[in-house]
């Protein structure tokens, strides 16, 4: 695959990705720090190149449920949005999962609670893994560290999101959303014709042949115990993401006493903290969570068996920490350190809470 | 080699397109780079600032609070940012307008009267070139043929022609950058 | 015997549209829903677009519409079928896309979304059935509810005071530039039908010409909620909500009907309704 070398933020490399993965609509509204991605969409005028539609919603309500009209049709749908437009549209995403649309949603995380602070945050951790709306389920989330993963992270949601007909959530913040970085690109792929699309999503509203009962998506449904089959088989999607489709990195994990886990932009500061203890001759490790829920509990358990303490670095008051127990079980000690309203701490903020709080 | 730089003036002085170029042309050169420009209600009011990461490895945070230079091109940046240079860095600053000297002893302060320089010889629009200049001359950290293709890469294809104007700028500030007080 | 021998082909004077499936209605005995839903059903079928077709689905009465539709659907949160619509048709412009609503969904809690989809001229349209309350979850007072109409929360009548003026949203809408047919029809007599049904019709093919959003309130009943027999409802309806919400084209061809002063209709309407 052909590569180009480009500079560019990662907002800018979420749009050029879902015009490059063959993305068939985008819907959003505007909200700082992420309106880079419509606004990239709007001057790079994909419907007279691929074909691809770009509309400028009236809010993120009506965002979220064009995206589930879009979507319900079998197409390849987004929408992207920050922290209180992502709140506005929990009731879509519930409904995307509930009905079982495939589909992309990015948060560019900014500080809350409420209208809160444009700069970055952490804060949505809870929202997006322990269901932002009502009812039993999840999105399938990934947490990009860089510019280069906001835009492989796209391709990537897609394939997730036709497999499993379940909405991907891309969770990030303003920092990786405001950055430039270096960034390969890959060849355009083509929108789906209309054969592949029947094909990827027979269970689409693409108009009802003679040949075939019609097609609904709704997700209503007032037997009682037909829904809790239903959520039974959600479930076991879900069971089956968490058996296949975890995602992490680890750095220096292998000889380490401590470690650090984090996700997006705290775990580079965590990486730079991890540097500098190194240096003091402090063997700490940084367990990165590439994959928000499923959570890759059974891995950290491992690593977790052989280290002393736990530090978890995340720009909130401390949520991503709830897994981290869930999956020690409380083994080890395990500690928090956030800086968060839009405040991104330092690594050297984070060497000192790790050599207070778990080194000791 | 990691090199991380805080450049900070006025909104229209090209603050942010000056680190995009630089980032474009270490990029080239085959470092990690990373630009962060300062968003929001804080650009409203005039400033601008942005920061730039050039290194041999992977870059961490992204975000930094401590600089090897500033890059300093109003009084407001100077007074923000004087404090945030690392023991022994670089300071660079334009003296126009500025009302307060910096004063630090502990780190290398450079000064290059680029807006003087620039409306003297009608320069004006690549008056940042020139500050670019400046910096190069003490940090060399990017060859100048990965300059040009940074400038390449990252001013529109309509604008190439003004490409080699672009480069007299730097060699134009390399020649006026000179030393207030050093280590 | 004798009964069976009449049913051959050629003595079939009607029979049900193939476009409705032999699902049984829920909806109460004397509802306007099933006539109306069969209007639209009819009309798919004399265009031959069924196959082409993507019905979208409100939170109310028509909540289970697909079930009964035999085209594709979607079913909507309360209030969004215009913003699910809006995506189905620009990401499948061959496809002809109605919404069926009522007037909590379209005219309280999907305000913005119907306002906004008419505004931008989508080529859509939508089936708005008002019949001043919310049937589904027991009678509440709606955005369309009369003064002084009593319902589950308006036991003393509607206030304006407490609870506002009824809105008249499909006049609103034919102020918009991006509407092209807006009209107010009815369901109750066997002309109304007639009417509504030939104003549905148009509605789909303005649509496949490309005009803009069209719009058909179909003004109904709700014996069960305003706690009357089919009968006295129908009765009711003619002497009460058409003075309110009066029979006919609004907009026709992209321009206010002949004889329809909108200004007045939605400007002094409140006025009117206060000097009540």
């Amino acid at each position: 695959m052909a590569k180009e070398l480009k500079l560019m933020k990662g907002n800018e490399a979420i749009a050029r990705a879902m015009i490059a993965s063959g993305c068939d609509g985008y819907f959003g509204y505007p909200i700082t720090p992420q309106s880079e991605v419509m606004e990239t969409l709007m001057a790079e005028k994909p419907w007279e190149t691929t074909g691809m539609v770009v509309l400028q919603a009236e809010s993120e309500v009506a965002s979220i449920n064009m995206v589930y009209g879009g979507a319900a049709t079998g197409k390849k749908v987004a929408t992207s949005s920050s922290s209180p437009g992502i709140s506005l549209m929990q009731e879509g995403m519930t409904y995307l999962a509930g009905a079982e649309i495939p589909c992309v949603v990015v948060n560019v995380m900014r500080g809350g609670p409420g209208l809160g602070t444009i700069q970055p945050s952490q804060s949505d951790y809870f929202q997006s893994t322990k269901g932002g709306g009502h009812g039993d389920y999840q999105l399938y989330t990934l947490a990009p560290a860089s510019v280069q993963e906001m835009y492989d992270f796209v391709f990537d949601a897609w394939d997730i999101a036709f497999k499993y007909r379940n909405p991907v959530l891309i969770l990030s913040d303003g920092a990786i959303g405001q950055c430039m970085e270096k960034l390969y690109t890959r060849d355009d792929m083509p929108r789906w014709t209309e054969e592949e699309r029947r094909k990827n999503a027979p269970w689409g509203t693409w108009g009802k042949p003679a040949d075939r009962n019609h097609n609904i998506v709704t997700s209503l449904e007032l037997d009682s115990a037909k829904q809790e089959i239903f959520n039974h088989k959600l479930q076991a999607k879900y069971a089956e993401m968490k058996e296949k489709e975890v995602r992490y990195e680890m750095l220096n994990c292998e000889d380490a006493d401590y470690i650090m886990v984090a996700y997006g932009s705290s775990s580079r500061i965590a990486m730079k903290a991890m540097q500098m203890a190194r240096e003091k001759g402090i063997k700490v490790g940084l367990f990165r969570l590439i994959t928000l829920f499923p959570f890759p509990t059974k891995q950290l358990a491992e690593v977790a068996a052989k280290v002393k303490g736990i530090l978890c670095v995340e720009m909130s008051a401390g949520q991503m920490i709830e897994d981290v127990k869930l999956a020690t079980e409380c083994k080890v000690p395990v500690e928090h350190f956030g800086r968060f309203g839009g405040i991104i701490p330092t690594p050297g903020e984070v060497l000192k809470a790790l050599e207070e709080k778990i080194v000791k | 080699m990691t090199e991380e730089i805080i450049i900070a003036g006025f909104g229209g002085q090209g603050v942010l397109s000056m680190g995009k170029i630089l980032a474009y042309s270490g990029a080239m050169q085959d470092k990690e780079v990373c630009w962060m420009p300062s968003y929001g209600p804080e650009m409203r009011g005039g400033t601008a600032n942005v920061s730039v990461i050039i290194s041999d490895e992977r870059i961490s945070s992204p975000i930094i609070n401590e600089f090897d230079t500033a890059i300093i091109l109003n009084q407001q940046s100077l007074d923000k940012f004087e404090s945030a240079v690392k023991p022994g860095g670089l300071l660079i600053y334009d003296p126009n307008g500025i009302t307060r000297e910096p004063s630090r002893k502990d780190i290398n302060i450079y000064k290059i009267a680029a807006t003087a320089k620039a409306q003297e010889m009608g320069i004006s629009k690549v008056f940042n070139m020139v500050v670019l200049g400046g910096f190069l001359k003490l940090k060399p950290i990017v060859a100048p043929e990965f300059i040009h293709k940074g400038l390449e890469k990252s001013l529109p294809a309509r604008h190439h022609n003004l490409i080699p104007q672009n480069e007299e700028a730097i060699e134009i500030g390399k020649g006026i950058v000179e030393a207030v007080h050093t280590l | 015997m004798a009964n069976l021998d009449i049913v051959k082909p050629e003595n079939l004077v009607y029979q049900r549209t193939k476009v409705l499936t032999d699902a049984t209605m829920h909806y109460c005995p004397g509802c306007g829903h099933g006539t109306t839903h069969r209007c639209v059903a009819e009309v798919i079928e004399e265009l031959g677009i069924q196959d082409k077709t993507v019905g979208v689905a409100p939170v109310g009465c028509s909540v289970l519409a697909y079930n009964y539709f035999d085209v594709d659907f979607q079913e909507a949160a309360h209030g969004r079928a215009p913003a699910l619509a809006t995506a189905v048709k620009r990401l499948n412009p061959e496809l002809n896309v109605f919404t069926y609503q009522g007037d909590g969904d379209l005219a309280a809690i999907g305000t913005a979304e119907t306002i906004h989809a008419a505004n931008r001229g989508e080529n859509i349209t939508m089936i708005f059935v008002n019949n001043g309350i919310y049937g589904m979850t027991g009678g509440q007072m709606a955005p369309t509810t009369l003064v002084g109409m009593r319902s589950a929360t308006t036991p003393y009548g509607r206030n304006v005071e407490r609870n506002g003026y009824p809105l008249r949203i499909t006049e609103l809408l034919a102020t918009l530039p991006g509407t092209y047919y807006v009209t107010r029809q009815s369901v109750h007599t066997p002309a109304a039908v007639r009417k509504a049904k030939a104003a549905i019709k148009k509605a789909f093919e303005f649509q496949q010409q490309k005009k803009g959003l069209c719009f058909v309130e179909i003004v109904s009943n709700c014996n069960s909620g305003w706690k009357m027999t089919p009968v006295q409802a129908n009765k009711w309806m003619e002497e009460n909500m058409f003075p309110n919400y009066p029979i006919g084209d609004i907009k026709v061809d992209g321009k206010i009907a002949e004889g329809i002063d909108v200004n007045r209709l939605v400007l002094d309407h409140a006025l009117e309704v206060v000097n009540k």
